[in-house]
């Protein structure tokens, strides 16, 4: 089994001395110290409230923090909970902290909460992230219910946004995996999720995350490996999200986690994406809240003289990615002000399509590939900015809509630029 | 005096003919050798032009910027130019190899020379190829990183660490060459040590103000970006 390798004896004898449990949380951490503690507080107070009865262990897989994130972690007590709630728990709540390695790996983070949780036969495994510093207690109870009452295998987060954020999700993300994998899952890399205990074994026992798109993004291949594998699954409104600062700053590591781990999987899951057209609907508990609209001081310009200056500057790698026609109405758009910019979602789809072909032939490194989508994303995020400047919610709604309308209509072409015929 | 001539002629034709008889199978036997040579060395080139189109060299070729190099020269393609290389190597050894039968003296350590050389050659060039694919695949790893940074001149750093690449690979293939090795180090050490010293100078008193102004810009740009928010990915 992979918890022989996985796990160290140290681990192993707290895991043993905790022995079975109904439900593990998942925490993966690396220098977490400034956001950690109210993640565990929060997720204390869920279990109080929500999951009295059952046994519950936090497991903390820590890549080497050196801020004392772990020492948060088993420091953060559940009995100032208890007096402040005077709701109790019927069982001992355990909290482990391991450290899996000297430095951050997600994808070995994950593979040790998930061996952890497979070793103390846990029926549901959630994964919090411990930057989600806009956690509430009831996000655990949204989470876990449809694993441990409906029989699901995978829940999937949907959190309210502001309209500006969560860009490459709704631009690349959603739409693409709606398009290949045909099922509508909104947020198919989401830093927080509920698997089931034998979602968690299989994802285990295949090795999905000694693939190369499980190493790249191990919170994407959950989502692909169980609509590959016919799990069930559904989507769960939590809340609002609070906007990762390391993101912003990280494009390019967002990109590989993301866009990398997904483009990598077409690979091997081709017989079954090429066999899907058209999308369904994934069950979604709970309803979406209203958000209040927060000013956003997005430069507008910078993000046009990105786009622009990657278009000229990055011609000779575009040129051996992207089809002549393709770069030259890239080179149009490019040269249009700020006010006449428009990159239309067809030609960002297509665009996609040919980066996905030059991704699975490596026409160039396959880490170049995916560093040269980043200046066009930003093109495509400014367009998104100019639709939805002053948009309702259900006009983005609706230009989602139509995005992922094109991604799923221009299927056939990602078809024949795989196949290399165009 | 008429027979002396008449007995001159007959010894220097007799002469002639002994030699021509003698050297005359080992000629042959050259000829017969070049031929052969010229047959597998033909051999040779269909088998290394299929396996280099069937392990797609040109693919490899185009991203090491090597392709473009030949364009621009006028050369045919890489798949073209490594199988008419080895095929010459082949012929021209198998021709040394006939000469050599031939035994005349002094060619010989020449021939034996061009044989010794033959690895240093092939060594040399494997070199080069990975110098140059070295060099494109760092410049465009820099290219990248640059434009993602939003550095202002993208395009000089990425040609930069190429031209600084191609220069160490050149050198060292000089090197196993053994042409001209203490000129191409002591050349390689000037440029380098050039540049850098270049670059001190420049910086440090004829773009005085020019680096001032550029710090302030850079740090007054910062305070300025702290204020927007950034765009959210995820």
């Amino acid at each position: 089994m992979a918890e022989e390798t996985l796990l160290s004896d140290d681990f192993l004898r707290q895991l043993i001395n905790v022995g079975e449990v109904d439900i593990v949380v998942g925490l993966s951490s690396h220098n977490d110290a400034k956001t950690i503690e109210p993640v565990v507080g929060a997720i204390q107070a869920g279990i109080l409230k929500c999951f009295p009865r059952e046994r519950v262990a936090i497991i903390n897989a820590d890549g080497g923090s050196q801020d004392g994130t772990t020492e948060l972690v088993a420091k953060a007590s559940i009995d100032d909970l208890w007096r402040e709630s005077k709701v109790y728990a019927l069982r001992t709540l355990h909290s482990i902290s391991v450290r899996y390695a000297r430095g951050p790996d997600p994808s070995k983070a994950l593979q040790t909460i998930l061996a952890a949780a497979d070793l103390l036969r846990a029926k549901a495994c959630v994964v919090i992230s411990p930057e989600s510093t806009s956690i509430e207690p009831d996000w655990l109870q949204r989470l876990v219910r449809p694993v441990y009452y409906d029989n699901f295998d995978l829940v999937c987060p949907i959190y309210n946004r502001q309209k500006f954020e969560g860009s490459l999700v709704r631009d690349l993300l959603y739409p693409m995996t709606r398009s290949i994998y045909g099922y509508r899952i909104r947020e198919p890399y989401g830093s927080e999720f509920a698997i089931s205990g034998r979602l968690a074994s299989d994802f285990l026992g295949k090795g999905i995350g000694n693939e190369d798109w499980g190493k790249m993004g191990p919170e994407i291949s959950i989502t692909i490996m169980a609509v590959t594998a016919k799990y069930r699954v559904c989507q769960s409104f939590l809340g609002t999200k609070a906007p990762s600062s390391r993101g912003a700053h990280d494009v390019v590591g967002v990109m590989r986690r993301t866009a990398g781990a997904l483009f990598s999987s077409l690979d091997s899951n081709f017989p079954v994406w090429s066999a899907i057209s058209g999308s369904e609907d994934v069950r979604i508990f709970g309803t979406a809240k209203e958000v209040e609209p927060e000013g956003a001081r997005i430069n507008r310009k910078r993000l046009l003289e990105m786009f622009a200056t990657g278009v000229a500057q990055l011609e000779p790698v575009l040129r051996s990615i992207l089809s002549p026609s393709l770069l030259s109405e890239l080179q149009r758009i490019a040269a249009l002000g700020i006010n006449e910019f428009d990159y239309p979602s067809e030609l960002w789809a297509k665009t996609v399509y040919e980066f996905v072909g030059s991704y699975h032939k490596s026409i160039i490194s396959r880490d170049h590939i995916i560093q040269a989508l980043v200046p066009l994303y930003r093109g495509r995020s400014l367009t998104f900015l100019t639709e939805n400047r002053n948009g309702s919610a259900e006009n983005i709604q609706r230009r989602e809509e139509s995005l992922c309308a094109d991604f799923e209509r221009l299927k056939p072409y990602l078809l024949e630029v795989w196949a290399d015929r165009k | 005096m008429r027979e002396i001539i008449v007995n001159e002629l007959t010894q220097a034709f007799q002469q002639m003919a002994r030699d021509i008889a003698h050297y005359l199978p080992r000629l042959i036997v050259m000829l017969i050798i070049t031929l052969i040579g010229w047959v597998i060395a033909y051999l040779l080139k269909i088998v290394v032009r299929s396996f280099l189109r069937l392990t797609k060299f040109s693919k490899l070729s185009e991203n090491a910027g090597a392709t473009q190099l030949l364009h621009q020269a006028a050369l045919p393609s890489s798949t073209e130019l490594v199988s008419r290389f080895v095929f010459w190597v082949a012929w021209v050894g198998f021709v040394l190899l006939g000469v050599n039968v031939l035994g005349i003296a002094g060619l010989q350590d020449y021939i034996s020379r061009f044989f010794l050389f033959l690895p240093r050659m092939f060594v040399a060039l494997v070199i080069l190829f990975f110098g140059l694919v070295a060099a494109s695949f760092f410049s465009r790893a820099a290219l990248l990183a640059a434009v993602n940074a939003n550095y202002r001149s993208p395009r000089i750093l990425s040609v930069a660490v190429r031209i600084l690449i191609s220069i160490f690979a050149l050198s060292m293939v000089f090197e196993v060459l053994g042409v001209a090795e203490e000129t191409m180090l002591i050349a390689f050490a000037s440029v380098v040590g050039a540049t850098m010293l270049g670059l001190a100078i420049a910086f440090g008193l004829g773009g005085r103000d020019l680096a001032r102004k550029f710090l302030e810009k850079k740090l007054v740009q910062h305070n300025k970006e702290e204020k927007e928010d950034e765009l959210s990915p995820l």
